[in-house]
């Protein structure tokens, strides 16, 4: 094992704009992934007003998914915080950041989860309606992104815990954060089209 | 870290079948994308082969409706996304970085996943011709044609996991390439300096990346109702059946840029340096690309036609789909008046490039009559349809792909293929191909409908069927000889030198074939042409000044030059995704198998990911 081994392997090469590889990368990736979230969401759309059978959107329950949509908002901040530790050259505050951040999309995707559970409960599955189809299938695509939100960050986490993720890997950091606050911003959209505007 | 990292050391060899599964190398991957894909260019060969069989009589019975119908499927399937896109993703392996004046791509294990994914990918699409249970419904795959009720064999569930892994592919390809573009010319290199295939690469790159989501939605909606009972494409259920269509087609139309635009950047190539002129009108050229790219966005509906949109959506489409033969038409008279009095070269490469030029025009103009909804109503779904779109895409693409693989050949041996026996394979393809489409358009004309077994006789078909079905012997022995010329030149045919055509552009600056760092020195950019401007600084007909841009001969003073090492983890990644990709389909035959498999590769997946991650540098 090279003993230089480290996180995205960070090296100084000449580059065409000045930006790292990486950064381009992502954001290239997170154009692409609109267009995902795009087509699903044109699919709810035109499925929302469906329901030949079982509930419909009125089994919502928009104080209940607010506070869950807060607590995936609030994760923006902390994520900013732990870039901002991390810039500074406080590791175990960027640690404790990261972790912050990676416990409040746990708690999003437990309130999903638990919120599926109702919707089962109540009646509307995977497979009874259209309206019920696009629905988890948009939704469980969102809370996917959440959960390998949280697999990244965490791995952030064990890094900075075995001394792997230094100040100079900063960009890694902020590589992670650019996709998180993405999932955060899909989920603005999607709280709004789905749980907000009236059919 | 070192359990997860460190468990294989990064290898190192550079011969035999390890260094081609490890190599992160553009070119060797370059040259794994273009064998490969070659490869299934002969395998659609064959199923269009055995489609012409059945059709060269009326009431013929060689080939039952339902292996007809896996093999038009297949066919389309087939040539593009296993034929023309790979074929152009080759070129873009083994060009791009060469003309832009880099070592290598951005990503170099990312770009060897690509292949790995791709091969993965393509070998699920073709799975159920192992148990003649192929994907059947077209490759367009009308909803609810492809539900488990008439489809009930595991061909639909082959085309959606082999589309879904072969879309990876595409989009790690297509972010790779636009991070590569942007971020690692050479010093100078502005964007309107970039070589013309260079920004063709570029604009095809952005248009994979944005189309391939859209489909790969869809593949997903439909892989939920076929494998879960979802209920998208569900009509009794209130699934819309257009939603297919539209999602479809949204995809489907940027994909016919995706395949027609590299091979437009080759033409664009070819043309300059066999009549030694610039190209002309560069920048018009480059912006006709964007232009085509994003009118490409607003047309999807032409394919719908028939489907009753209504008048008002009718109108619409059509007309924006006309608007795109005015940058398209541009880029034909620039291509022209870049021949136009130039010091024309004959060489295989340019007859290719020329043949694509009248081919495409023919093609495009058919185009243009079925962007007319009302003329459209006649032709869908009829063998006009079959005629106009084999002009652009083996007139187009594949003429461009051959002319590309004669042009670029001496700089990835080293060695010339033969151009005698380029100029048959010219030939015979040209007069074959123009023999078997142009009577389709005929045929479509007078009624005979696309996509039918067989069809009976005194309808007045039998004659031009026959004469397209013998023609494809003509293209076979084209085709062929195409092959044997490059095998036999690989290995003995003349030795090139660095730049046998005494071309314009970054890639001919260096030994053939490169060595593995490409540039000794990473070269400054003055000008477009940039090969060019060095052979020529003063004058138009000044002697060549030698250029030293690294070359073999070098190569001893440059070993310090640092190339990252092979790596295994793309390999193992790609292997993993592939298990899972067929995961649900062995969960429906043994469900033990289908655990497994999920298993192996989920394990696969996350360990070649981590190993990827904090693999050391070297």
């Amino acid at each position: 094992m090279a003993h230089d081994a480290t996180m995205g392997q960070a090296e100084a090469h000449y580059t065409t704009t000045g930006l790292d590889h990486r950064k381009i990368l992502m954001w290239v990736f997170l154009a692409s992934d609109c267009l995902f979230f795009g087509a699903l969401i044109s699919t709810y759309m035109v499925y929302r007003s469906n329901v030949p059978t079982g509930p419909g959107p009125e089994i919502f329950d928009i104080p209940y998914t607010s506070v869950s949509a807060f607590v995936l908002l609030m994760s923006s901040l902390t994520m900013v915080l732990a870039l901002a530790a991390l810039q500074r050259g406080n590791s175990r505050q960027a640690r404790l950041w990261l972790l912050a951040t990676a416990l409040q999309g746990a708690v999003f995707l437990g309130g999903q989860f638990y919120e599926f559970n109702v919707f089962v409960d109540q009646g509307l599955t995977i497979t009874n309606s259209v309206f019920g189809t696009s629905f988890f299938v948009l939704t469980g695509f969102h809370g996917t992104h959440v959960a390998i939100g949280v697999f990244m960050l965490l791995t952030l986490v064990g890094a900075s815990w075995m001394g792997r993720l230094k100040p100079k890997h900063d960009l890694t950091v902020e590589l992670v954060g650019l996709y998180w606050h993405f999932v955060d911003i899909v989920w603005i959209v999607i709280f709004t089209v789905v749980y907000l505007i009236p059919s | 870290m070192a359990m997860l990292g460190g468990l294989l050391e990064r290898p190192t060899g550079t011969t035999g079948i390890w260094s081609w599964l490890t190599t992160i190398d553009h070119k060797r991957i370059g040259t794994l994308y273009l064998v490969t894909a070659f490869f299934f260019f002969l395998v659609g060969g064959i199923e269009a082969s055995l489609m012409r069989l059945q059709l060269a009589i009326p009431d013929s019975s060689i080939i039952s409706a339902n292996v007809f119908s896996q093999l038009f499927t297949m066919h389309a399937l087939t040539m593009i996304f296993l034929a023309i896109m790979p074929l152009s993703v080759a070129f873009f392996n083994w060009i791009v970085p060469l003309q832009i004046g880099a070592r290598d791509v951005a990503f170099p294990r990312l770009n060897a996943l690509s292949y790995w994914v791709f091969l993965g990918g393509a070998i699920i699409l073709n799975l159920g011709w192992f148990t003649m249970t192929a994907p059947a419904a077209g490759w367009f795959a009308y909803a609810n044609l492809t539900n488990t009720t008439f489809s009930p064999t595991n061909g639909m569930d082959f085309y959606v996991l082999g589309l879904l892994v072969l879309g990876t592919s595409s989009l790690l390809g297509a972010f790779n390439f636009i991070v590569t573009i942007i971020n690692l010319r050479a010093p100078g290199m502005s964007l309107m300096r970039m070589p013309i295939f260079t920004w063709m690469a570029f604009i095809t790159s952005f248009l994979l990346a944005l189309a391939m989501p859209v489909i790969t939605i869809g593949l997903v909606e439909l892989g939920f109702d076929r494998f879960f009972g979802t209920n998208f494409f569900v009509f009794e259920r209130g699934g819309d059946v257009l939603l297919w269509q539209h999602l479809f087609w949204v995809f489907g139309h940027p994909e016919v840029y995706i395949l027609i635009l590299p091979a437009m950047g080759i033409v664009s190539e070819i043309l300059p340096t066999f009549s030694r002129k610039p190209l002309f009108g560069f920048p018009v050229v480059v912006f006709s690309g964007l232009t085509i790219a994003f009118l490409g966005w607003s047309v999807w509906a032409h394919h719908m036609f028939a489907a009753g949109l209504g008048p008002v959506p009718d109108a619409v489409f059509a007309t924006t789909t006309m608007a795109i033969a005015i940058p398209t038409g541009v880029k034909v008279f620039n291509w022209l008046a870049t021949i136009w009095g130039g010091n024309i070269q004959l060489k295989t490469p340019m007859y290719f490039a020329l043949g694509f030029i009248a081919l495409f025009t023919i093609g495009g103009l058919s185009g243009m009559t079925h962007a007319a909804a009302p003329s459209d109503l006649q032709q869908t779904d009829t063998y006009y349809i079959v005629a106009h779109l084999h002009y652009v895409l083996f007139g187009g693409s594949i003429m461009a792909i051959l002319g590309g693989i004669f042009y670029w050949f001496p700089k990835m041996t080293g060695r010339m293929m033969s151009d005698y026996q380029g100029k048959w394979s010219f030939w015979l393809v040209m007069i074959g191909m123009n023999m078997t489409f142009g009577p389709m358009h005929y045929l479509g004309l007078v009624g005979m409908p696309r996509r039918n077994f067989t069809y009976p006789e005194a309808m007045g078909w039998d004659v031009w069927n026959l004469v397209a079905s013998l023609s494809v012997l003509f293209m076979i022995a084209g085709i062929g000889l195409f092959v044997w010329n490059a095998l036999r030149s690989a290995r003995s045919g003349e030795v090139a030198g660095d730049d046998p055509w005494d071309a314009r552009t970054l890639e001919w600056a260096m030994s053939s074939p490169p060595p593995h760092y490409n540039f000794a020195e990473i070269p400054v950019v003055h000008g477009r042409d940039a090969l060019w401007e060095q052979k020529y600084p003063d004058e138009e007909h000044a002697a060549p000044r030698p250029v030293p841009a690294g070359g073999a001969e070098e190569a001893d003073e440059h070993h310090d030059i640092h190339m990252p090492s092979p790596s295994y983890f793309p390999f193992i990644v790609a292997l993993g995704i592939f298990l899972l990709g067929i995961t649900l389909l062995l969960y429906q035959a043994a469900a033990v198998a289908g655990y497994a498999a999920g298993a192996v590769g989920l394990i696969l997946l996350l360990w070649g990911s981590y190993g990827w991650i904090f693999e050391p540098t070297d």
